[in-house]
């Protein structure tokens, strides 16, 4: 599949779907609500054959209050790949878990809790993955604090 | 909605909802965080029953240096240093893909010598990281000889690196733009040498553990990863190839001078420990044979192509470049803001995916198993942490 015919293909599964500029690979924006079923049509359908999950992670923008959730994905059957990103409001963070359709999301959603505090829907075991389950707020934040942090010279 | 997070405390705690069918006892036993199988600090719970492994929940951020937050506070060339500590044991692969990345994000097109010398030291790194593998797995499985040999000609890799490099272990050598310095006059000849060398010595090694039948029925059907569950937890590298699928940026995604020289993609057929071993000594093979095609014609030319300035600002956008090192893909995505400093640097690092491939795996075996099943996906754990 040429990636024209592949961005053509993405875009018709569900309304809401764009194509997402400054990418230097094939990349595409959701709506948050319809995030699992869409993923879940990238999984199945026998044409873009998304079996693997390279990596989920999120980009913080304080500023337009949202936190970006980023998907990377690939077809090791159609060997193509694609980004998905979506969005959800910073201070109510939450989003359904894709832990259903790639196993290994259960891991990555677990980091991304841990170091943004974006919570999953669905997911069957949320709780930190490397910080103590004690720890006070999300380092990877961009507003994030603490007593040992150094402030950077400029 | 709400969302209910749990902890480890809760998670050990939890009332079993099924008795165990023999009436037994189940219990937790901590593995590590200073456990010597597990190379490095990694804990495991696990849930035994008797010396049966029942469940294991990996605890993971014993190192984590949270070398992510770092990066968005330096510039792109500084960061290429912090990539060493990820994955000790490939640490110019990692080099390599940070600068794959900025190189891309400025279209800036490197001459073949760089390219030629990138990908003769990623080789040979990756020779020598699973040589390192291979003496470790030995020591796990009990015998001392493996991991003696393993560094005997491990060291020669080293210095050989070391000469041109400067370092033994964070290299540090590939820099956005090119090498940080040229290779040294006797480079080639010596690493010609070192081949002579070696081909024998990992015939040598194929006697000494594959060949032995206490080896072999350790590792046959021990830790099945079948094809469908290595690809939806997403591990790469040799424990994706041991199940069958051939799947290898190198030939998928061809990088360097991958393109023009000609080698194999080892794959297994089982996916068990057996076959992760196999995969990894046909890779040396096949290492060595890149290696041999590239060394004589190292074509001239400038070894730094961009000015060795220490801002770097990238275009706004998101990059994201991957690179296959000796565990499997190390990705690296950047958020660009225009800026001389990313905005968010992420790192798919291979031996996250990996790990969760003992969780899957390694249930229903005892815990002298579970020893050789970790040991077989050749877990780094700083790489994990970040």
């Amino acid at each position: 599949m040429s990636p024209d015919d592949l961005v053509a293909a993405v875009i018709a599964i569900e309304s809401g779907v764009a194509k997402k500029d400054l990418c230097d690979r094939l990349a595409v924006n959701v709506l948050p609500e319809t995030l699992l079923k869409f993923m879940q049509r990238l999984h199945d359908d026998p044409q873009l054959a998304f079996d693997m999950l390279y990596t989920h992670t999120a980009v913080d923008y304080p500023v337009e209050n949202r936190i970006e959730l980023i998907y990377q994905l690939y077809s090791v059957k159609q060997r193509h790949y694609l980004m998905v990103a979506t969005s959800v409001k910073r201070d109510k963070p939450e989003i359904s878990s894709v832990s259903s359709i790639w196993r290994i999301a259960e891991w990555h959603e677990r980091e991304v809790y841990d170091l943004f505090g974006v919570l999953y829907d669905g997911h069957p075991d949320l709780r930190r993955l490397f910080l103590d389950d004690d720890w006070k707020g999300f380092p990877l934040r961009k507003d994030y604090k603490d007593d040992f942090m150094l402030e950077r010279p400029e | 909605m709400s969302i209910r997070v749990t902890t480890l405390d809760e998670k050990i705690h939890e009332i079993p909802t099924n008795e165990s069918p023999m009436a037994s006892q189940e219990y937790f036993v901590n593995m590590g965080p200073q456990h010597p199988s597990t190379h490095g600090v990694l804990r495991l719970v696990l849930k035994m029953d008797g010396e049966t492994v029942r469940e294991i929940l990996p605890v993971l951020g014993y190192i984590h240096r949270g070398i992510e937050k770092k990066g968005e506070h330096i510039g792109y060339r500084q960061f290429v240093h912090l990539t060493d500590r990820l994955d000790y044991l490939s640490a110019l692969a990692n080099n390599w893909a940070v600068s794959m990345v900025v190189e891309k994000a400025m279209n800036i097109e490197l001459n073949d010598r760089i390219q030629t010398i990138r990908t003769i030291m990623a080789e040979l790194q990756r020779i020598q990281s699973h040589q390192l593998w291979w003496g470790v797995f030995g020591m796990d499985l009990g015998a001392f000889t493996p991991f003696l040999y393993g560094f005997r000609d491990r060291e020669k890799i080293t210095t050989i690196l070391e000469e041109t490099i400067g370092a033994r272990l964070t290299m540090n050598y590939i820099q956005p733009g090119g090498l940080m310095f040229d290779i040294q006059p006797d480079f080639a000849k010596k690493v010609k040498e070192f081949i002579s060398y070696f081909k024998p010595k990992l015939e040598e090694y194929e006697t000494l553990v594959s060949n032995n039948v206490i080896f072999e029925q350790r590792m046959k059907n021990v830790g099945i990863l079948d094809a469908a569950t290595a690809v939806s937890i997403g591990t790469t590298g040799p424990v994706l190839r041991a199940s069958g699928v051939a799947h290898d940026l190198r030939k998928d995604e061809p990088y360097g001078v991958y393109g023009k020289v000609q080698f194999k993609v080892a794959v297994g057929s089982v996916g068990d420990s057996w076959d992760r071993y196999r995969v990894r000594i046909e890779e040396m093979r096949q290492s060595i044979q890149i290696v041999e095609q590239l060394i004589d014609n190292i074509p001239e030319g400038k070894t730094l192509v961009m000015k060795p300035a220490i801002k770097i600002k990238l275009p706004a956008g998101n990059y994201y470049s991957h690179i296959e090192t000796a565990r499997g893909i190390f990705g690296v995505f950047v958020v660009a803001d225009g800026t001389d400093r990313p905005y968010r640097i992420h790192l798919r690092t291979p031996n996250f995916n990996n790990l969760w491939a003992v969780t899957v795996t390694a249930p229903g075996w005892r815990l002298a198993d579970l020893v050789t099943i970790l040991s077989s996906l050749d877990i780094v754990v700083p790489d994990i942490d970040r």
